[in-house]
């Protein structure tokens, strides 16, 4: 039997819990618009109060993104980030932080590198978790069965959709790390309507697990932030942050998306954690 | 040749790898499909708007001028070109169209090509008064924009895609984050045997008319079953429908024609199968044409139907299983293909079907006069015909 140690995920949310507080989860896409800049959002999004940070691996078809995410990505292909550096960069950045770090990957890159050496290549850099948008319950068996056989400490992020229902309770039992809760029908992206009956759905999954529960998709504002932080355990950025950093891109600011990002995170943190 | 309706896999391919959100939509669908299977009320009913709207039984007309030009296999021609709207896409389009009254959706959406399955899908939907929104890519918009006012004039919505490449593959994407985001009163009718299980054994099931139609035909005309079975292969319904009724006829060999575009050995072809390797596109594990990343690449052919760089996960089973073999054929070649039917048979191919009739140059002399070939003429060549004269110096 292979003892599993808590993940770095894992022991974030326990010190939340303790001091009373939510998780702030924000994405950058690696790579948009260069790895560099990718390391320096780390640090920043870090240092605007970020508890957790997702990187979106860039794919060519990211069938759950929105237009703002898609281009993200595009950008980041064309400038030719190949998975290997962001492994790189992902273990340089384990040198300077332990702040948790999740992919949220599509399913092909992961086969096409190969299970096991994905996994394996996860851990020796220091990747945290994995979030595997088109790998439902059904198709996961497979990697779920490698990563028990290995014993690395990466959780495998569940999503739970508004249309999930009595599937619940089986996508809850298999994830661990926190449960990616999607509030809003559709692809990520900024928005100003959630799902209807956010506080039942949220309430309906944490009624089968201990694990902790994040919202996202659509929350992009100080002002949703704080709307929805009672709701969940954790809250999740992406587009919105995306959206500042292509904003500094297009306007030839790049020098200044660092700064504009944790002042945004800053903003985010605030509404989070005030009364 | 096992198909395993309760995994959704053919073999190793197939699958459900799609976001959450549309597990419970699959498999509520999966149920519907699998009640219909055995519904006689649902199978007469699809079959009578086969046969009083779209026209079937289509013929299986003997290419006599083709067969003594090519010197060797007697040829018949499967008239899917005959079809209401002029392609088989109709077949599946019906199916799934009364599948989606059943459950009661208010709204069908559809990716399409070429075009004939968006033309399809809005027909059909104009004759049951739904809603139809079309999703193309804005390159195919350009290259068949007579079928884009095709849609427009029964009512649809087309959707100009551009993102990624601005073809079929990104017309497809955009199609699913639709369904995400209208999952519940929503209608996906995709056009291939591709996707997310269960469509592509939904697919298949709605379009082996053509092959129950072909297999009796050949036996009335000739009295024995066909030696080959060729079709164009892009997803590839139209070769699915024709080959699966064969499928335990082991001396019926099945050849599906990919596009090779300008050739295999450069950049810019679609021969998914004959240069791809096993991925994971559009909810289905399958071959794919993909670079070592995981990147799916660009791809190119003449035919816009043909422009996808995946294919069914169950050619993809039978490519591994040797049901059938996978050949191209190149755009210079299936221009060929296109004038020789125009002029020595009076019909006017789709330039998908071409691909196929070109192939029939590389495998006629391999046969004898006593051997008989099957060859799916998928669609008509209608929309075709301003991309043929652009690509061969204007009208002459």
């Amino acid at each position: 039997m292979i003892r599993i140690q808590q993940s770095r995920i894992q022991q974030t949310f326990e010190k939340l819990t303790a001091s009373h507080k939510k998780a702030l989860i924000t994405y950058v896409t690696a790579g948009d618009p260069s790895l560099a800049v990718t390391e320096q959002l780390v640090l920043a999004m870090e240092e605007g109060g970020a508890d957790i940070i997702e990187l979106g691996i860039p794919y060519s078809d990211p069938l759950a993104d929105g237009p703002v995410i898609q281009r993200a990505a595009k950008r980041a292909l064309q400038a030719g980030t190949k998975i290997d550096d962001i492994f790189a960069l992902v273990a340089n950045i384990r040198s300077k932080t332990q702040v948790p770090l999740v992919f949220l990957v599509y399913f092909n890159p992961v086969l096409q590198y190969g299970l096991q050496k994905f996994l394996t290549t996860c851990h020796h850099s220091g990747v945290d978790g994995l979030i595997i948008p088109d790998l439902p319950l059904e198709e996961r068996s497979q990697l779920q069965e490698i990563l028990t056989s290995t014993g690395y400490p990466i959780d495998l992020i569940p999503l739970v959709a508004p249309t999930s229902a009595q599937r619940v309770p089986a996508l809850v039992a298999k994830g661990s790390g926190f449960v990616y809760c999607i509030a809003a029908m559709g692809v990520t992206g900024q928005r100003e309507e959630f799902f209807l009956g956010l506080e039942e759905f949220v309430h309906g999954i944490k009624a089968h697990t201990a694990t902790p529960v994040a919202l996202g998709f659509g929350i992009g504002s100080p002002k949703a932030v704080h709307t929805l932080r009672d709701y969940a355990d954790g809250l999740i950025v992406g587009s919105a942050i995306i959206q500042r950093i292509e904003d500094c891109i297009t306007n030839k600011k790049t020098p200044e998306i660092s700064r504009v990002v944790t002042d945004f995170v800053r903003e985010l943190r605030v509404a989070l954690d005030s009364f | 040749m096992s198909t395993q309706v309760a995994t959704g896999r053919f073999g190793q391919f197939g699958g459900q790898f799609v976001p959450e959100t549309l597990m419970n939509a699959l498999i509520a669908l999966e149920k519907e499909f699998t009640i219909i299977g055995d519904d006689p009320q649902f199978q007469a009913e699809y079959l009578d708007y086969l046969k009083q709207y779209t026209g079937r039984p289509t013929p299986l007309y003997f290419a006599k001028n083709l067969t003594e030009q090519l010197g060797g296999a007697r040829i018949y021609l499967k008239r899917e070109d005959l079809n209401h709207t002029g392609a088989h896409k109709i077949n599946n389009v019906v199916g799934q169209i009364l599948l989606a009254k059943r459950m009661g959706k208010k709204r069908i959406i559809a990716e399409t090509g070429a075009g004939q399955h968006g033309v399809a899908t809005a027909t059909v939907c104009a004759m049951f008064g739904l809603p139809c929104e079309v999703y193309m890519g804005e390159e195919d918009v350009r290259r068949q924009s007579l079928n884009v006012f095709r849609m427009e004039l029964l009512g649809a919505t087309v959707h100009t895609v551009s993102s990624g490449t601005c073809t079929l593959k990104d017309a497809t994407n955009e199609a699913i984050r639709d369904w995400v985001a209208n999952v519940d009163e929503t209608f996906y009718v995709i056009g291939s045997v591709v996707g997310p299980h269960p469509y592509p054994t939904m697919v298949r099931d709605f379009q082996r008319i053509i092959g129950d139609e072909a297999r009796r035909q050949i036996l009335e005309a000739e009295g024995r079953l066909p030696d080959y079975l060729v079709a164009c292969v892009g997803g590839g319904s139209n070769a699915m429908g024709l080959f699966y009724p064969f499928s335990q006829d082991y001396n019926v060999r099945f050849i599906g024609v990919e596009a090779a575009g300008h050739g295999i050995d450069t950049a810019q072809h679609a021969a998914t199968i004959t240069k791809g390797s096993v991925g994971v596109l559009h909810g289905m594990l399958t071959y794919l044409l993909q670079d070592k990343e995981g990147q799916i690449l660009p791809v190119h052919s003449i035919s816009a139907g043909l422009d996808y760089p995946g294919i069914g996960p169950e050619h993809a089973h039978y490519h591994e299983t040797n049901r059938a073999s996978y050949v191209s054929i190149t755009d210079q070649e299936a221009l060929g293909g296109f004038y020789k039917l125009c002029r020595i048979e009076g019909i006017i191919p789709a330039l998908e079907s071409a691909h196929a009739l070109a192939y029939l140059e590389k495998l006629v002399p391999k046969t004898n006069a006593d051997q008989l070939i099957i060859l799916n003429l998928s669609g008509r060549g209608d929309k075709d015909v301003h991309t043929v004269a652009d690509a061969t110096g204007g009208v002459k």
